[in-house]
């Protein structure tokens, strides 16, 4: 199919070309980029939402429940689920749909699994380019859960504006050591498992460390704890409300937008990094990388130098100062 | 332009019969091939199994079935793929099926392969591996 009908299709809310469109933007290849030059233009527009947190703590089982209220609600929801590639065969067993099968025969609701492909920080290195593609069709909400890692993820909240850090009760000593980790990324959190011993001393303790960080809040916002119980459903209205009340804070703040500056600054200059390097590789004959390499090796140059070698011979010296 | 990726495999469980090990052993084979098996669970009718393959825009569904239902699922199957443009899935079978069913459900229902309870996972992985059309896109 031509890439041009593919991308029309997509948009238009034909499902086969949106799954197929996704498949080609997580290739990350040339046509990758050019599919995304023209989905770039119809994003920005929905609500992204990160849900993290320990392996089997209820994510998504919460993304389910999430997706129905906000389906009940009238708003188009879609899922994208991220879970580990194995580092030893390359292939992954995805899961996560296993828990949201009431979301099946919903033409409102879309779920894709994503391997994440030997990138770290709980997202697959595209997961940002498939977000593109269903907030390009028009989802009014989307759910990212990432893969279920020991300690908090940062790369979360690159991608999403409002991000969900999932506890359960019993995890005592565990939070204080990853507390560092959620307290800065979370905007809401949820404690599930809330039909379990305990619930009642986690949520102090995650209250009295967001009080020692009090004044370190994000923007203003001081998170709420809400108290769930994903695999019933209690609860889950209050667990929306407040996604729904943090995105109304950075609207009426304009914090939106400028967290949309960051964003788009940070993958640019990833892109710029990434591109700059395979030009110079393009230019400077890979001889000569070998033996500054060497050289290097020998202690007869340090890296500084050498990458003043290779810039020296690329750009003017007056551009490098700069550097 | 032709591009690389994982195979992705749907691995599902049709019918109400209650264990899905088989399932999970070939979920793990094929993982352990480096292929990416989207795994959705038990009790899936052929809506739910159909809908999961578009979304997931998978190469292969993978389909154990233990109920003796196979005759009324798959054709299923076969026919929803058919109406919703994903006849180009290749769609195998794992279980206890007659050699007369098998003929059957591949000559006229778009099954690709059945696989016995003897099969080895490398047939499978091998069959898949052989079978499988590369997605294309044009740019
Ligand atoms: N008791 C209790 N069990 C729950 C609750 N929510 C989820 N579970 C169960 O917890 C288990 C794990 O749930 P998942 O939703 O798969 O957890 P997850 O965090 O997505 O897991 P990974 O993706 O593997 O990291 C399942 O057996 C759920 O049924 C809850 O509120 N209470
Ligand atoms: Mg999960």
């Amino acid at each position: 199919m031509e890439l041009a009908t593919l991308v029309e299709k997509a948009l238009a809310g034909n499902r086969r070309a949106l799954s197929r469109l996704v498949t080609v933007v997580e290739t990350g290849d040339a046509l990758a980029q050019r599919a995304l030059a023209q989905v770039f233009p119809h994003t920005g527009k929905a609500h992204i939402v990160g849900v993290t947190g320990a392996p089997g703590t209820g994510k998504s089982t919460l993304v389910n429940q999430l997706a129905l209220h906000w389906r009940q609600a009238g708003r188009t929801v879609a899922i994208v689920a991220v879970d580990p590639t194995s580092p030893f065969s390359g292939g992954a067993i995805l899961g996560d749909r296993i828990r949201m099968q009431a979301l099946g025969g919903d033409p409102g609701c879309y779920i894709r699994s994503m391997a994440s492909r030997g990138s770290l920080g709980g997202l697959a290195r595209a997961t940002g380019d498939a977000i593109k593609v269903l907030d390009a069709a028009g989802y009014d909400v989307i759910i990212v859960e990432t893969v279920g890692a020991g300690q908090a993820e940062v790369e979360i909240t690159r991608e999403a504006h409002t991000v969900i850090v999932v506890e359960i009760p019993g995890m005592g000593d565990d939070i204080q050591a990853i507390k560092a980790g959620i307290l800065e990324i979370a905007d809401v959190f949820v404690v599930n498992k809330a039909d379990r011993e305990g619930v009642e001393r986690t949520v102090r303790q995650l209250r009295m460390m967001l009080h020692l960080g009090a004044g370190e809040h994000r923007d203003g916002w001081e998170p709420p704890i809400v108290q769930t119980v994903a695999s019933s459903g209690l609860h889950i209205a209050e667990a929306a409300a407040a996604v729904e009340q943090h995105l109304a804070h950075l609207q009426h703040n304009n914090l939106l937008r400028q967290r949309e500056s960051q964003r788009l600054e940070r993958e640019w200059n990833t892109i710029l990094r990434e591109q700059a390097l395979a030009a110079l590789h393009a230019r400077v004959p890979a001889a000569e990388w070998q033996q500054l390499l060497q050289q290097m090796l020998e202690r007869q140059i340090d890296p500084y130098a050498a990458a003043a070698r290779v810039l020296d011979q690329v750009f003017q010296p007056s551009d490098i100062d700069v550097v | 332009m032709q591009h690389e990726r994982p195979i992705r495999v749907l691995v599902a469980k049709p019918g109400l019969d209650g264990h899905d090990r088989g399932a999970k052993v070939i979920a793990r084979a094929l993982r352990d091939a480096g292929m990416e098996v989207i795994y959705t669970g038990l009790q899936q009718t052929p809506q739910m199994i159909v809908e999961a393959a578009l979304q997931e825009d998978v190469d292969c569904i993978g389909l154990s079935i233990l109920s003796g239902a196979h005759m009324t699922l798959l054709p299923k199957i076969h026919q929803l793929l058919v109406e919703q443009e994903g006849e180009d899935i290749l769609v195998i079978a794992g279980g206890i099926i007659s050699d007369a069913d098998a003929a059957e459900l591949k000559n006229n229902h778009g099954i690709a392969a059945v696989f016995g309870p003897g099969a080895s996972t490398h047939d499978i992985i091998d069959f898949i591996r052989a079978q499988v059309r590369p997605t294309t896109v044009e740019g």
